[in-house]
């Protein structure tokens, strides 16, 4: 089957570089049944890259130990999805993962784009097939996941411990789906400028991929975090690593080019800014990709260091000066319709929201790349860790939430003095009394203090916003709430999924916000002692040190601590952690340790707050054990504001929106000038 | 060697009394006496590195901050306390939070005791770079940068809706807040279309 695999991989370069050629070409202009050819190469390439992962998978799932990649990651008593998420959990099925799914979500965007899109297809065919030409070598020339080992081993590595769980079966792929899915709406941008139609219309294109892969990135994030929270075992989700901002910073572009590109629908403007952000998304995913894979920067999740980063580094450098040079020449064509009318808008608002999101992710590559930097100039190696981050990014990320209460209230064109009264009360009023309520309790911490009053803001202006809209749609066609609600927001799902969205994001930084709370100790506890922490929520829980019992569990000796655990002195259960000690059984019968032992963690959650236990170890091989206690408030708030941020964004990129509507109207609008309506109205 | 049966039946027996007299007072985090008879493990090697027991000062917040700042040398990026806490197989972290304990020791304070890691360590052992020579660049830079773009942007802005304001005030419209050739009815489909729009 390698044979088969490695086939594929040469026939994928050979019909990936024959879509490119020909689709950069352009002879379809003049025959189009060329155009044909590069749609019919695109589906062609997703078919043989399907062939060489099917190869992969059959190597991993037969323990094809000969295959070094297979003898890498997996052993015969892997348990089985382990084995298929196998696939991705090294450098080289990772490059492949990655080929292929991008080929797969080309032929999609070949399949699924409509027909007045045509004369862009074969552009954008030629831009996805170059970049998954460039995956292609960098697998046949540097990191070959069908190479084979000169001997072939009993039994394989397995794979590290901490890879052993769920979230990371679904973390990565997700990570790489958002990561590659960017790679569509480049594509369209690129077409948009070679075929010089950058028009309104390939944003209308792209819409639906952008909000995806915007999707694959926050769920690709969200799980991340929850993978370092459930599994490293120290108690946080984020830790400010290069490679978790790798994957922070296209997030935050697309993020921006989301905003701003309503901007562009509606009014025409910021046409040069959304392709300057697009062709940015793209180049900061192969960055992310760069930084994981090239070792240049220190990181607890970098792949295994090798040659890999220089083709990375030599595509983000071709691919940054072939885009960028391309757009200059197109700068004239990309002169925006109108003009702003006033900084007091919701076009302003968006621009701010623009220049934070951007800035944002300005200062965490520069936080990255600031060692680089550091020790190029200086000759000395520093670090730059959370304290650095969180001293330059809580007051952006602070501002910006403050924006997502802000950008709702103000009125399209130009805000009056009525309106903003109007508007501002409710959400003011909210905030306030968040405020007030806090300082009431003792809160003092200024960071948190504000985080949670602008939380308490951009609560009201949410829920004026579905309040106003809800009984609106009650008293003009007598629903009720709920039917009210419900069609308010199935009948304007962009506008209302994007609002559901900033919900997602406000729990998010609420439980940021909450983390500044956490308490935590160390305690060594015999059978039957007991030990005390304070929650920041005044109560005290007591940990009752039950034993240690150890057995075996599927691959893997288990030894796990238990304690009885009692609020305010009501029992409330039994918490368990545990050392795993993984092994390998080349020969039934013949056993051998491989890795280090790994924690797992107790957690017990509720919506206030987390209970997180570590069981450190065990003193002098005894029962005694060493314990760290950890209480972190609203964490549960990070997930479910990642959940209700996906049910938002479902809702705004589901079928049948009015996004056609509304650049109509936006359109139909602005052609004419209502000096009449320019002030005082709208929401 | 004592059954794991007979040592949950110890555990739970000792739980007892404990949670019968549970609740020190609020605020209190003070590891209790043992009370119960500590077994030995089937497999000592399968939970994990042997561990030393807690004491008092690993739970001392001023070391905790302490080590906050510091990095752990074993490569992990992580800092001392948290890399000493986490996988807890790490022969780096606790060897380094020892060099704080008896640092403090010593008498040094926060201050001291890091210029002292520096020193042995070099900058890399600091978390975050100390804000100063080309370190400020690092702190401002972005922040500048906001401000520069920001500024630039506001200007335009600026610019721009003015010459909007002043464009649109001449424009030779049929009257205020009509289109030439517009009928009252076309008018007011208009406004409502508009005002959809904007809102």
């Amino acid at each position: 089957m390698t044979l088969l695999g490695q086939f594929s991989l040469w026939t994928a370069l050979l019909v990936g570089l024959w879509a490119t050629l020909l689709g950069f070409s352009g002879r379809w202009h003049a025959r189009p049944e060329l155009g044909v050819a590069v749609t019919r190469a695109v589906y062609a390439l997703f078919g043989v890259l399907v062939v060489a992962s099917l190869s992969l998978w059959h190597g991993l799932i037969t323990h094809d130990f000969n295959i070094e990649y297979v003898a890498s990651y997996t052993s015969r008593n892997l348990p089985g999805y382990y084995i298929v998420s196998a696939f991705w959990a090294g450098q080289k099925g990772s490059l492949l993962f990655w080929a292929v799914m991008l080929s797969g979500f080309a032929a999609l965007a070949q399949w699924l784009t409509p027909a007045k899109y045509r004369s862009l297809m074969p552009y954008v065919g030629a831009v996805t097939s170059s970049v998954v030409v460039f995956f292609v070598i960098v697998m046949l020339f540097a990191a070959n996941p069908f190479a084979r080992l000169p001997f072939t081993p009993p039994d394989g590595n397995g794979l590290n411990p901490q890879l052993q769980n769920i979230g990371m079966v679904i973390h990565p792929p997700m990570l790489y789906l958002g990561y590659i899915s960017i790679t569509i709406p480049f594509a369209f941008a690129v077409a948009a400028l070679l075929a010089r139609r950058v028009d309104a219309g390939w944003i209308q294109a792209i819409r639906k991929w952008t909000i995806m892969s915007w999707l694959f990135l926050a769920i690709g994030i969200t799980l991340g975090m929850w993978w370092a929270y459930v599994e490293l075992g120290w108690g946080g989700y984020w830790a400010w690593d290069p490679v978790e901002n790798a994957s922070l910073l296209p997030w935050l572009t697309m993020s921006a080019f989301l905003h701003s590109v309503m901007i562009q629908e509606k009014r025409g403007m910021l046409k040069r800014w959304n392709m300057t952000l697009i062709i940015g998304s793209f180049l900061l995913s192969i960055f992310g990709t760069f930084i994981t894979r090239s070792g240049i920067i220190a990181s607890v999740h970098s792949f295994t260091q090798s040659n890999v980063g220089y083709f990375f580094l030599a595509f983000l450098l071709a691919a940054g000066i072939l885009s960028y040079t391309l757009l200059y020449t197109r700068w004239d064509r990309l002169e925006a319709d109108v003009q702003l009318e006033s900084m007091v808008s919701r076009e302003a608002a968006f621009l701010y929201n623009n220049l934070l999101l951007v800035g944002i992710a300005f200062s965490v590559l520069w936080g990255t790349l600031f060692p680089i930097l550091s020790e190029a100039v200086r000759g000395t190696k520093i670090s730059v860790g959370p304290p650095f981050f969180n001293k330059v990014n809580v007051p952006l990320g602070l501002m910006l939430l403050a924006l997502t209460g802000i950008g709702p209230l103000i009125a399209w064109r130009k805000a009056s003095i009525r309106n903003l009264q109007r508007q501002f009360v409710v959400p003011l009023g909210f905030g306030l009394v968040t405020l007030a309520a806090l300082m009431a309790v003792g809160v003092r911490d200024p960071y948190p203090l504000i985080g949670f009053a602008l939380a308490g803001f951009v609560t009201g202006t949410l829920g004026q916003e579905f309040w106003r809209g809800t009984s609106a749609r009650h008293v003009m066609y007598q629903e009720s709430y709920p039917v009210a609600l419900g069609r308010l927001v199935s009948r304007n799902r962009r506008r209302y999924g994007g609002y559901i969205v900033h919900l997602g994001a406000l729990f998010y930084f609420v439980a940021f916000a909450g983390y500044a709370f956490r308490t935590e100790m160390e305690a060594t506890l015999r059978p039957g002692d007991t030990v005390s922490l304070k929650s920041p929520f005044g109560h005290t829980y007591t940990f009752t040190h039950v034993g240690v019992s150890q057995f075996e569990q599927l691959n893997r000796v288990v030894s796990q601590a238990s304690v009885q655990v009692a609020k305010d002195g009501a029992p409330v259960g039994v918490m368990s952690s545990e050392k795993r000690q993984h092994f390998s059984e080349p020969t039934p019968g013949l056993r051998q340790k491989s890795f280090e032992p790994s924690t797992e963690v107790g957690i017990r959650t509720t919506l206030q707050e987390d209970l997180y236990i570590v069981f450190a170890g065990s003193v002098e091989g005894t029962e005694e054990a060493v314990y760290r206690f950890t209480i972190n408030p609203l964490v549960v708030w990070v997930w479910i504001g990642g959940l209700v941020l996906v049910v938002g964004g479902l809702i705004a990129m589901w079928p049948g929106g009015a996004a056609g509507g509304t650049l109509r109207r936006g359109q139909a609008g602005y052609e004419v000038r209502l000096a009449g309506t320019t002030s005082g109205v709208g929401t | 060697m004592t059954s794991r049966r007979v040592f949950l039946l110890h555990g739970l027996v000792g739980a007892l009394p404990a949670l019968l007299h549970a609740g020190p007072a609020a605020g209190q985090q003070q590891p209790l006496a043992g009370q119960g008879e500590a077994g030995e493990l089937r497999d000592p090697a399968a939970a994990g590195r042997p561990r030393d027991r807690a004491t008092q000062r690993d739970n001392d917040e001023y070391i905790n901050q302490i080590e906050h700042r510091l990095q752990c040398t074993c490569g992990c990026t992580l800092d001392i306390y948290t890399c000493r806490t986490t996988d807890f197989t790490c022969t780096f972290s606790p060897a380094l939070h020892k060099e704080v304990l008896a640092l403090r020791d010593e008498g040094k304070d926060a201050d001291a005791i890091i210029a002292a890691f520096v020193a042995k360590y070099g900058e890399k052992v600091l978390m975050a770079p100390k804000p100063e020579g080309f370190n400020i660049a690092g702190y401002v830079v972005p922040g500048i940068a906001i401000l520069l773009v920001g500024s630039v942007m506001a200007v335009l802005m600026v610019r721009r809706s003015r010459l909007t304001a002043a464009t649109a005030a001449a424009a030779p419209l049929g009257g205020e807040g009509t289109v030439p050739g517009a009928s009252a009815d076309e008018m007011e489909r208009l406004r409502r279309e508009l005002r959809e729009f904007d809102e």
